[in-house]
């Protein structure tokens, strides 16, 4: 029989639920009504037309963005999660707890500035007379032409999350039981062998949802496209944008917002049943 | 017992009174300079409300300007749309949109005789979209042309007097787009021969079209305000369409190697114009805002905006730069000198940046949308 919920456990639920009925729920479905209203004279007429979603799926310009943020957004993921993993590995099993506190202090440490005044501290060192072209030109190389390119929207992507996902990959790998790892190199398994049979293995849940943050923060990211990639190629976050900005064309910029959480939803789901997958409960 | 005098000796009580009282009024008298400033709500593009354009105004009246500064004209119309009436004094916006606020109701009509109209050039006293049936809605206040931007390391000024210079192979990955589909297809529609950029047919818009997807291949980036200012500042784009010098010349004065010029195919000319928002409950205030800064003296500072300057419409104003920055005023061609602004107006070099004429304002920024996609 089900009992009924104590106002004990009712005071720490509810404000979680109140929030995110008002600053979830409430905004989803005006986003989804938006998609159905139009736009004449640049102001906006409710309605219930699904004449947003009918123009911009037939749109072969919304695909192909949606496309290229979907491979920006995942390359993202797999770049982050690959560069950050030596470093979360170091942390967990080579340093003393001391170190370790040390670590996660100087990860921290980058949010306390601006992710747009990061990026844009980028400029200074991708241009084609920046900081490392001239670095490169001593030793009679270059230059190279990286900003405005995809490599730069990739950096910007990891000043966004980096420092995340190493704390996201540390937190799970700290708490793996040292046992096992021992077990196996009791039972002569290399160090590498180890790594990728052992510690990643038993980190899963905590890899794949670091991976997660750095998919779902690049795949809406604005600044980096813009600033470092110069908006080349469009990004669904540079479609709203546009969309916007021509014709105050809101309810068009609904749809693909909206596309975007489902994107987003679909893969999180996936993400974590893949994470927890043969896992007991 | 002796009485003490309540008065000092030699001040009779009708010479206290008539202190006392002077002195209890003192603050009544100051109360004005006191007296908290009006606020003054302006909806204007970036730096129309900062201290080097409105200190003295300020100053002289007692007013606060509290600005609402927009990205671009459809961002303008659409605050304007989502806020009651009266929410903005004043409204500063693009000549393209100003018959889309008088059409909406969005702004008050103006009496022409309040303003120095006369002072102004003859092509601008009756400016396209100030006025409506014979009434004044808006007053033009500041222009610019636009044109070839181009670093002067790269290029001569020669080999940027045309629209071509884009395909140059020596610029290949950077030329660089100003985000907006309006002054980069006008001056490619000059390009292509249509003499009114904006007015053209569907055949000359597809040629257009051709003929802009044939420049894809040169572009290093499309890039809003802040990102055209960075890339042409560090060297990263040498050239740049769909802007003038109202980017060039801020970057110019500080010491950039950037200019811009008029290609032999002709420019473009964006407008400003100042309206009084409908239903403003401080509208003599907002009018005498309009006043300032369309008089001489307030035509000069426009002039010298910080954030980006202008050429001004008010020949009197034209003067009062000449007297206060002759460097600035030759730099801007607003002096007798042959070839200043207005002989290029006057030459037919320039044509006004406008909304389409003959298609839908989507169609076009549906195919600037597929072009950066492409």
């Amino acid at each position: 029989m089900r009992r009924m919920p104590s106002l004990y456990g009712l005071t720490f639920s509810l404000p979680l639920l109140a929030w995110q009925l008002l600053f979830f729920v409430f905004p989803l479905v005006f986003l989804v009504a938006l998609s159905f209203w139009t736009v004449k004279n640049f102001t906006m007429q409710p309605g219930f037309d699904p004449v947003n979603w009918v123009t911009m799926f037939a749109r072969p310009v919304f695909w192909q963005a949606y496309g290229t943020t979907l491979a920006l957004a995942t390359m993202a993921a797999l770049v982050t999660s690959a560069l950050a993993l030596p470093c979360a590995y170091a942390v967990a099993f080579k340093l003393s707890p001391k170190g370790q506190r040390w670590a996660i202090f100087l990860m921290v440490i980058p949010f306390f500035t601006s992710y747009l005044v990061r990026v844009y501290s980028w400029q200074i060192f991708l241009s084609d007379a920046g900081i490392i072209n001239v670095l490169l030109g001593r030793l009679g190389l270059g230059p190279f032409h990286l900003l405005n390119t995809v490599f730069a929207t990739l950096v910007g992507y990891l000043t966004l999350c980096l420092p995340l996902v190493v704390l996201l990959q540390l937190f799970s790998l700290i708490f793996i039981d040292r046992t096992l790892i021992e077990a196996a190199h009791n039972l002569r398994c290399g160090r590498l062998r180890t790594v990728f049979e052992v510690v990643i293995p038993a980190g899963r849940v905590g890899l794949v949802i670091a991976a997660l943050f750095a998919f779902i923060l690049s795949f809406g990211d604005f600044v980096s496209p813009i600033y470092l990639g110069g908006g080349d190629p469009t990004t669904l976050s540079i479609l709203i944008t546009d969309t916007t900005k021509s014709g105050q064309q809101w309810p068009r910029a609904a749809v693909i917002a909206l596309t975007m959480i489902a994107t987003l939803m679909v893969v999180a789901f996936a993400a974590i049943r893949f994470a927890y997958k043969g896992r007991a409960k | 017992m002796t009485r003490t005098p309540a008065l000092p000796q030699g001040l009779p009580r009708r010479a206290f009174l008539a202190t006392g009282a002077a002195l209890l009024a003192t603050p009544m008298l100051s109360r004005r300079a006191f007296a908290a400033p009006t606020e003054l709500t302006m909806l204007a593009w970036y730096g129309h409300a900062e201290p080097d354009v409105v200190a003295e105004f300020e100053a002289e009246n007692n007013v606060k300007f509290v600005p609402k500064y927009y990205t671009g004209g459809d961002n303008m119309l659409g605050l304007i749309s989502q806020s009651p009436p009266g929410t903005f004094d004043v409204i500063l916006s693009d000549a393209e949109y100003v018959q889309a606020l008088n059409q909406a109701g969005y702004v008050e009509e103006m009496d022409p005789a309040d303003y120095a109209l006369s002072d102004y050039f003859p092509e601008f006293q009756n400016f396209p979209g100030n006025w409506q049936d014979g009434k004044l809605f808006s007053l033009v206040t500041r222009f610019g042309f636009l044109g070839v931007a181009y670093n002067t390391d790269a290029l001569t000024e020669a080999e940027a007097s045309t629209y071509n210079v884009y395909w140059d192979p020596k610029l290949t990955g950077k030329v660089g787009h100003f985000d907006w589909h309006l002054p980069n297809l006008g001056q490619l529609s000059l390009l292509t021969g249509n003499k009114a950029p904006y007015d053209i047919d569907e055949a000359a818009f597809a040629a257009l079209q051709d003929k802009t997807r044939s420049l894809r291949s040169q572009i290093g980036g499309f890039f809003d305000y802040g990102g055209t200012f960075s890339s042409l500042n560090d060297g990263q784009m040498l050239a740049f369409c769909g802007i003038g010098d109202w980017i060039t010349g801020v970057l110019e004065k500080n010491g950039a190697k950037v200019r811009s010029v008029i290609p032999q195919e002709g420019g473009l000319q964006w407008s400003e114009c100042f309206s009084i928002g409908k239903g403003s409950t401080k509208a003599d205030l907002a009018k005498k805002w309009v006043q300032y800064i369309t008089s001489a003296k307030g035509q000069a500072k426009s002039a010298q905006m910080a954030a980006y300057p202008a050429i001004v419409p008010n020949q009197k104003g034209w003067e009062a730069l000449q007297a206060e920055n002759p460097a600035e005023a030759k730099r801007q061609g607003m002096t007798k000198e042959a070839g200043n602004a207005m002989d290029m107006i006057r030459a037919g070099r320039i044509q006004n940046r406008q909304w389409p004429l003959q298609q839908d304002l989507g169609a076009w920024n549906d195919f600037w949308s597929d072009y950066k996609a492409s």
